[in-house]
């Protein structure tokens, strides 16, 4: 059971990064990440999330869809859920906890579409990951975002003092690093 | 002389998508598709024209719809007819042409959230008539089309020496395997994007896209939020 949980983790986190392999969340990777300082708020926010989202979908398919025999609605299903989840979580952090509202607040509503979280959630569903199995999925993935968002952020901070050919400013270079990134991420296969 | 005027606005939405404003090359919306599914060219067409008919039929009916929606609730109404779309796409897709299908998997249901879709319901069909609409989800469609499929070609000439499942490489010849791997699809993106820059600085224009979340998600309806983080 550990063991189990334990190979899903280190997959999704590294061995299948979610940005650098999956291609998901390309959007916040490529545009929130110019100061590390957003990037770990926006990468804390996606965690939070996600790992929330993949808890509620999955129930959601285990005692609503599945039994009604509705499967096939899971996209617009999730979706909605995902889009209602991220509003409701605005609002109760801004009620009940200030201190968390201040950091992840501005990030919240990006998250919504966001194609990680719907992607992680189709994936345990794919996967039929039992509930503890999406959670630790979910967490796994976010967890391999926020470190590859952060590490963008740093490389980009010191980018911004180099001499970059003229048309390769700006985003071609950020693409590139991103490359150079994947093939440093090749390295956790080996973990398998 | 009034159906001429119109041929040529559905005529100037048609460039527009597929020139002016590329959605791939020019505004660089739905990354996830373009650098996820571009492995082969085929994969490419495949991507984009299933991107086109969930685009058409939603730019449709959203256009249809747009003075019985209200406005507070239109950004939920349009996900939902989205992701209607985009099920009954998939469900055909399953059904009728499993290979592509299966090539590509989890990015069919993905399209949901694909920034272009919500964007042109949101910047185009919500306010313009229906043929005008459909004219534009074609424009976009193709152009994203086109964007795919480009680095589709770039991608499996370089990494697998075929074109379109064609192989002329001969066998003997070692190719860059990288780029049909997850690195290939970034570096492949990076020089067509300095390409577009070139060009652009060339025209005498401003320097090219930048990473800015304003410009990477123009007409996506969260740029506000996004320019907010930044600050």
């Amino acid at each position: 059971m550990m063991g189990k949980l334990l190979a899903i983790a280190i997959g999704s986190a590294f061995i299948n990064n979610v940005v650098l392999s999956q291609f998901l969340g390309i959007c916040p990777f490529l545009g929130v990440s110019k100061k590390v300082k957003t990037a770990a708020g926006m990468g804390s926010a996606v965690v939070f999330v996600i790992t929330l989202a993949s808890a509620v979908t999955s129930l959601i398919y285990k005692f609503l869809l599945v039994p009604f025999n509705i499967t096939y609605l899971q996209t617009i299903v999730f979706i909605l859920v995902i889009a209602a989840l991220v509003q409701f979580v605005e609002m109760f952090l801004k009620k009940k906890m200030k201190g968390l509202y201040n950091a992840l607040g501005v990030y919240l509503p990006l998250i919504t579409t966001n194609c990680a979280v719907l992607g992680v959630a189709l994936k345990n569903v794919q996967n039929s990951y039992n509930i503890l199995e999406s959670v630790v999925n979910g967490l796994a993935v976010s967890v391999g975002f926020l470190v590859a968002i952060v590490i963008m952020a740093g490389i980009r901070e010191k980018i911004e003092y180099n001499n970059v050919p003229r048309a390769f400013k700006g985003m071609p270079i950020v693409l590139v690093t991103a490359g150079l990134m994947a093939i440093a991420f090749f390295g956790f296969s080996g973990l398998k | 002389m009034l159906v001429e005027v119109a041929m040529n606005k559905a005529g100037e939405r048609l460039y527009n998508g597929i020139i002016k404003e590329n959605p791939t090359l020019v505004l660089m919306l739905g990354m996830c598709p373009t650098l996820a599914v571009t492995t082969s060219a085929i994969n490419g067409v495949g991507m984009g024209l299933t991107t086109t008919v969930v685009l058409v039929m939603s730019n449709l009916l959203i256009s249809m719809l747009r003075k019985v929606i209200p406005d507070s609730v239109r950004i939920p109404a349009f996900i939902v007819i989205i992701a209607s779309f985009v099920t009954i796409v998939q469900l055909l897709l399953e059904a009728y042409i499993p290979s592509l299908y299966s090539a590509l998997g989890i990015y069919i249901p993905l399209i949901v959230v694909n920034c272009i879709i919500l964007g042109r319901a949101e910047a185009y069909a919500s306010k313009n008539s229906v043929i005008l609409s459909i004219f534009d989800g074609i424009g976009m469609g193709l152009g994203f089309t086109l964007g795919l499929t480009l680095i589709g070609m770039v991608r499996e000439i370089l990494g697998a020496g075929q074109i379109f499942g064609f192989k002329f490489i001969p066998e003997s010849v070692d190719t860059l395997t990288i780029f049909i791997l997850a690195p290939g699809a970034f570096f492949v993106l990076a020089v067509l994007t300095a390409i577009m820059n070139k060009i652009k600085s060339r025209a005498g224009k401003v320097t090219g896209p930048t990473a800015d979340c304003s410009e990477l998600c123009a007409g996506c309806p969260n740029k506000d939020c996004m320019g907010r983080s930044e600050r």
